[in-house]
């Protein structure tokens, strides 16, 4: 069991999400930032898909009732275990009576807190992940509270270190794949979409200018403020299905991006979509920062998802050999 | 799990030929597809996108579809190597002259018209230039078949709305519609199903429940089904 302390709104138990159940109406939600939840799960020798725990307000505190190993990924900030400081990216065995406390990151937006052998809530529609609309998933479809209480599943025998290791961030390890922030402006690319044509010579505007994540941004998805980008004429058009990078231009000519609790069906033209590679990023984008919108394409994408496969074999690979290491050690 | 939740495909369905024209086909980034039917919103069209859908459904490269209204958005496992190779393909499966007849259940639902809910049924009739008994009587006299789930868990669009009540989505959602409501949005028609921001046109409210995640499968409609509303109460 672990015990919520202290939390703010929003931090839910998220997985890698729902699947399946999309022409039902059901979003597939799962981690804003798949990628951390991924390494963290390696870290910890879990499955990657296990269920953790998203904390994107601050600050949070836990206690860990019984001995277990715990990974934080995502952020670049503070993670104090009884008041000791971590690095990020870091696993580390924890005791009973513990406290861990997360404290809002710089940069980041969302920290993730995995647990060997994962939260333990029951699987809705296949997927532990918390589906906040529809109010099932994670821990009865809410966020969390103080003094709520989770159950952690049966880990595999996974050796760490009593001090922990950590894994590369991402962004240094893949930072040659991925465009490189602008004056502080996140570079997300994209490829255009259905009705990017209509947007004929105001489609310009929609790369070159600075976008601001405004702040009725959320887990649906993100606003956009700047200079608006309007149609011609208004377009209706049919309802259709729609993912997660989807960039739609509704009347006021404000993009809005859909994220992991995306809708499932739209009807605003859909101006662009981001690369899935890139999403994780914008997962990690905070409310008031700047965005820029870079054109790219297929084969581009395929390049930096090889860089991120190869990033995720390295840790596939070196987390066993480390724990077999430490538990040779450990028998001498 | 089928896109017709299983049951509705394995009922007898007729395979008809349907004359072929040209489709829309874009991506949303790298890995969903959307496949947009010519012409009018029709059943002979949605027919088609059904059989579409039960053709790519079990691609192995497939891991979701979802059909919209008179549309098909064919969501990857990953990213192709070959974009051009998946479209052409996509384009050759619409081009099989192919239509699928579902013949679902008939759903029910009892709905009070007017009330405190309907906040714009006035809306409608200064729109349509129609009574408000007009209105709510061309709306429960129709028949109405699930063309598509999506949106919200288990919210199904409904074709068969009398044009003289079609109702262009508001320009600014009602911020706080409730589960529930009775809403025209186009020349679509249906129930919310969730508590939110809403943009199209309230004119009743229903109680019956229409998702429920425990249960297999979670909605109560699936594409194929016929609605009748029934005119339970009508406050004026």
């Amino acid at each position: 069991m672990i015990e919520v302390l202290q939390t703010g709104p929003l931090n839910t138990v998220q997985d890698l999400g729902r699947f399946g159940f999309r022409n039902a109406g059901v979003t597939s939600s799962g981690a804003m930032d798949r990628l951390a939840l991924v390494v963290g799960n390696l870290l910890v020798g879990n499955d990657e898909g296990e269920a953790a725990l998203e904390v994107q307000t601050f600050p949070f505190r836990l206690r860990f009732d019984r001995d277990m190993t715990i990974a934080i990924t995502g952020a670049d900030g503070d993670a104090r275990l009884d008041g000791r400081r971590l690095p990020p990216w870091w696993a580390i065995p924890v005791s009973s009576g513990q406290v861990l406390e997360l404290e809002t990151p710089r940069r980041s937006a969302r920290t993730y807190l995995s647990l060997a052998g994962g939260i333990d809530v029951e699987p809705v529609l296949g997927s532990r992940s918390t589906s906040l609309r529809g109010g099932f998933g994670g821990l009865e479809g809410r966020f969390l509270a103080a003094n709520d209480r989770l159950a952690i599943g049966s880990a595999r025998a996974c050796a760490v270190p009593p001090g922990g290791f950590g894994a590369v961030p991402p962004e240094a390890a893949l930072a040659e794949h991925f465009p490189a922030p602008e004056d502080d402006t996140l570079l997300v690319r994209a490829i255009p979409a259905g009705e990017y044509a209509l947007f004929a010579a105001e489609a310009e505007r929609f790369w070159t200018q600075t976008w601001k994540i405004s702040s009725q941004s959320d887990r649906t998805g993100y606003r956009l403020s700047g200079e608006p980008i309007r149609l011609a004429s208004p377009v209706e058009l049919r309802s259709h299905g729609v993912v997660p990078g989807v960039v739609q231009m509704p009347p006021s000519g404000e993009p809005i991006i859909q994220m992991s609790d995306a809708n499932t069906a739209g009807g605003y033209p859909k101006i662009a979509g981001v690369i899935d590679v890139d999403l994780w990023r914008l997962g990690q984008a905070r409310i008031g920062s700047g965005i820029r919108f870079v054109q790219s394409s297929v084969a581009e994408a395929l390049a930096a998802e090889r860089a991120v496969q190869a990033y995720l074999d390295d840790i596939r690979r070196t987390v066993p050999m480390l724990s077999q290491a430490l538990a040779a050690m450990s028998r001498r | 799990m089928s896109f017709m939740q299983g049951k509705a495909l394995s009922t007898p369905a007729t395979i008809s030929t349907v004359t072929a024209d040209e489709p829309k086909i874009s991506t949303i980034g790298t890995g969903a597809y959307l496949i947009e039917a010519p012409g009018a919103f029709d059943l002979p069209t949605q027919r088609r996108i059904w059989a579409l859908a039960h053709a790519v459904e079990p691609w192995p490269e497939v891991r979701e579809i979802v059909p919209g209204v008179t549309n098909l958005l064919v969501i990857l496992k990953q990213t192709p190597e070959e974009p051009e190779q998946l479209q052409a393909r996509l384009k050759h499966e619409w081009d099989c002259p192919r239509s699928i007849d579902l013949t679902g259940k008939t759903v029910e639902i009892p709905v009070t018209y007017g009330g405190e809910h309907a906040t714009d049924l006035a809306a409608v009739c200064d729109y349509s230039g129609l009574g408000d008994r007009e209105v709510v009587r061309l709306h429960w006299q129709g028949n109405y078949t699930v063309v598509a789930l999506g949106s919200a868990p288990g919210f199904g669009y409904l074709h068969g709305l009398d044009p003289r009540i079609y109702m262009p989505r508001k320009t600014v959602p009602s911020l706080r519609m409730l589960k529930g409501t009775v809403t025209i949005g186009g020349m679509q028609t249906g129930v919310s199903v969730l508590t939110g921001p809403n943009g199209w046109n309230s004119i009743g409210f229903a109680e019956m429940q229409m998702f429920d995640p425990a249960k297999t499968p979670p909605a109560l409609l699936a594409p194929g089904d016929r609605v009748r509303f029934l005119p339970e109460r009508i406050e004026l």
